[in-house]
């Protein structure tokens, strides 16, 4: 008897665990670990001093104002008119590296590795100082003007290869059927391909919008009259002033308002492609 | 007589005049030496085995491929020549694809009016009308606002031969118009191309289809390694073919009419209008059932 009983308890535990048990315990152990991470963190952590640096309540309501939506505004003005200004030289770079024309091709592609390979800092404070290199000239619009070619001319960079790729990923086909009409090369491209691609590459196109919002706060880095101060460089110089963080937290708590929407935007962008090209 | 000292006839019921027509894809050449005269109102259908040469030939036609030799005279005028107006003589040339190349982003309304527009400059209402009035010669008067993407392959073949037609060309280019159809759908496609050919309509077909050619072509070409092998009224060339290479691809492609009834393969071809997959024992695949309508529904 004690034989059998032996077998029937030793047995059982030898025995590999299902896929399934094994699968609950391993989420049982990840809870455990968040859970002992969280208290860890309310144990250590003193809570007033957190709030001293990052989000002191009177600092708090002194950065939000008039200023600060001035601010958030610039911030709109130097990422959109780059965006534009990249949009359309992108373009024209994409259609370049498609171009017959060799000459055409190299230049499109010296250019996009050039501007890809330097860090968009170094190519705002350039163009920053193009009126100290060329006495006499300036950029229009200023501040916006130096600010909108500076991060455009980078942007275009990187969105001529999205946009190239949008342009390849329409079939040869339509092409075909546009010429067979009677259409010239440069209208089927406007009309008919340019419009396919463009809707290819929007969710790309617009995760580069989220990205150029976060580099206009580069602006921070050339002098500026506090009309054109942008986010970035309007939470840094009230986080100096007073000597403390907090004013460039809000700042940054700011950039969100502007590119959540806009990552929710292209996830539904992605989820809608998806269907309708299966 | 050279190719190059070749001159036009002049007779404007020679639509489509070719001489010598040759085309390579580097060492591969796909035509050599093709030369013939489609008619106004003639409607010939160009038979043969896949990589013919016979969609390179009409590709040739409206200059979508660049021959590498030879000359093409549309309407007595040049389109080989270096400074010809390729998109104007396209304009008299419709062209329908294998693969309907409809524009997805447009709906089958604008498909078939931007070129009036944007070619032939009409008038938007203008050309939404001829749109409109050609979407009912296919039977699709209703399916205006629809995308591509909304319609059956059948519906979207049609509205490219709607589209075609709108430019209100001299002649049709079919480009195997029912190679990519469900056998279902097939027939509603073949019954407008009849209709355009009974309207009096010029037509060069690539086609497998060979109760069509055989129903509604003046004249048959049957193409093989680059060459036409073979052609005349489709009497001649798919009842009665005299080349030997013609009585295999016919033998192969298993006309119906040719094969006594009650043969398994016979009764394939029937139902798919292709030749069955010969696997040299004439038998079936198995599976293949009455319904057997791949991709249907």
């Amino acid at each position: 008897m004690s034989t059998i009983s032996s077998t029937t308890t030793v047995a059982p535990r030898k025995k590999r665990l299902s896929p399934r048990k094994r699968a609950q315990r391993f989420r049982i152990v990840q809870y455990a670990v968040l859970v002992l991470a969280v208290v860890l963190a309310v144990l250590t952590i003193d809570g007033r001093q957190l709030q001293q640096v990052f989000f002191r309540p009177d600092l708090i309501v002194q950065t939000i104002g008039p200023e600060l939506g001035s601010a958030f505004l610039n911030t709109i003005i130097y990422t959109a008119g780059a965006f534009i200004l990249g949009l359309v030289l992108g373009t024209v770079l994409a259609l370049m590296k498609l171009s017959q024309v060799g000459p055409y091709r190299w230049l499109a592609t010296i250019y996009t590795e050039f501007f890809r390979g330097i860090p968009a800092i170094i190519v705002l404070l350039a163009f920053s100082l193009m009126g100290v290199a060329f006495p006499g000239f300036s950029f229009p619009f200023d501040p916006y003007g130096a600010v909108w070619v500076a991060l455009g001319m980078v942007s275009a960079a990187y969105m001529s290869e999205t946009i190239r790729a949008g342009i390849q990923a329409v079939p040869k086909g339509q092409i075909e059927a546009a010429r067979s009409l009677g259409m010239s090369p440069g209208m089927s491209m406007q009309r008919i391909v340019l419009p396919q691609a463009f809707r290819i590459v929007t969710p790309p196109l617009t995760n580069e919008l989220v990205l150029l919002t976060k580099d206009s706060s580069l602006v921070y880095v050339i002098g500026l009259f506090a009309s054109g101060y942008e986010l970035t460089k309007f939470g840094r110089n009230l986080a100096n002033s007073y000597a403390n963080i907090t004013p460039l937290v809000v700042a940054g708590l700011c950039y969100l308002v502007i590119t959540l929407p806009l990552t929710y935007l292209v996830r539904r962008m992605e989820t809608k492609q998806r269907k309708a090209t299966r | 007589m050279t190719v190059s000292e070749v001159m036009p006839t002049g007779n404007r019921e020679d639509e489509i005049q070719i001489y010598d027509l040759h085309k390579s894809f580097g060492d591969l050449e796909v035509l050599t030496g093709i030369t013939t005269t489609i008619h106004r109102g003639e409607v010939v259908c160009i038979i043969g085995p896949s990589g013919s040469g016979k969609s390179t030939l009409l590709r040739c036609v409206n200059l979508l491929e660049q021959p590498t030799k030879g000359r093409i005279f549309i309407l007595n005028e040049e389109i080989t020549d270096p400074d010809a107006d390729v998109d104007r003589l396209r304009t008299q040339m419709g062209m329908v694809f294998q693969s309907f190349n409809l524009f997805p982003h447009l709906t089958a309304l604008q498909n078939c009016s931007i070129a009036l527009v944007r070619v032939q400059k009409k008038d938007p209402e203008e050309a939404k009308r001829i749109a409109q009035e050609n979407l009912e010669k296919v039977g699709l008067g209703d399916r205006g606002h629809s995308y591509p993407a909304q319609m059956s392959g059948g519906q979207q073949q049609r509205v490219a031969i709607a589209r075609a037609l709108s430019m209100d060309p001299e002649m049709m280019l079919f480009d195997e118009p029912t190679s990519a159809l469900d056998p279902e759908l097939v027939g509603d496609v073949l019954s407008v191309m009849r209709d355009l050919a009974d309207g009096g309509m010029t037509m060069m077909v690539v086609t497998h289809e060979m109760a069509f050619a055989r129903e509604v072509a003046d004249r048959v070409l049957f193409m093989d390694g680059g060459v036409i092998v073979e052609e005349g009224s489709p009497e001649e060339v798919i009842g009665n073919p005299k080349e030997d290479r013609t009585r295999t691809f016919l033998s192969r492609v298993l006309d119906p009419t040719h094969v006594h009834a009650g043969d398994e393969d016979t009764a394939y071809a029937k139902r798919h209008r292709t030749a069955p997959d010969h696997d040299g024992d004439g038998t079936l695949p198995p599976g293949v059932g009455f319904h057997s309508t791949p991709g249907a529904g």
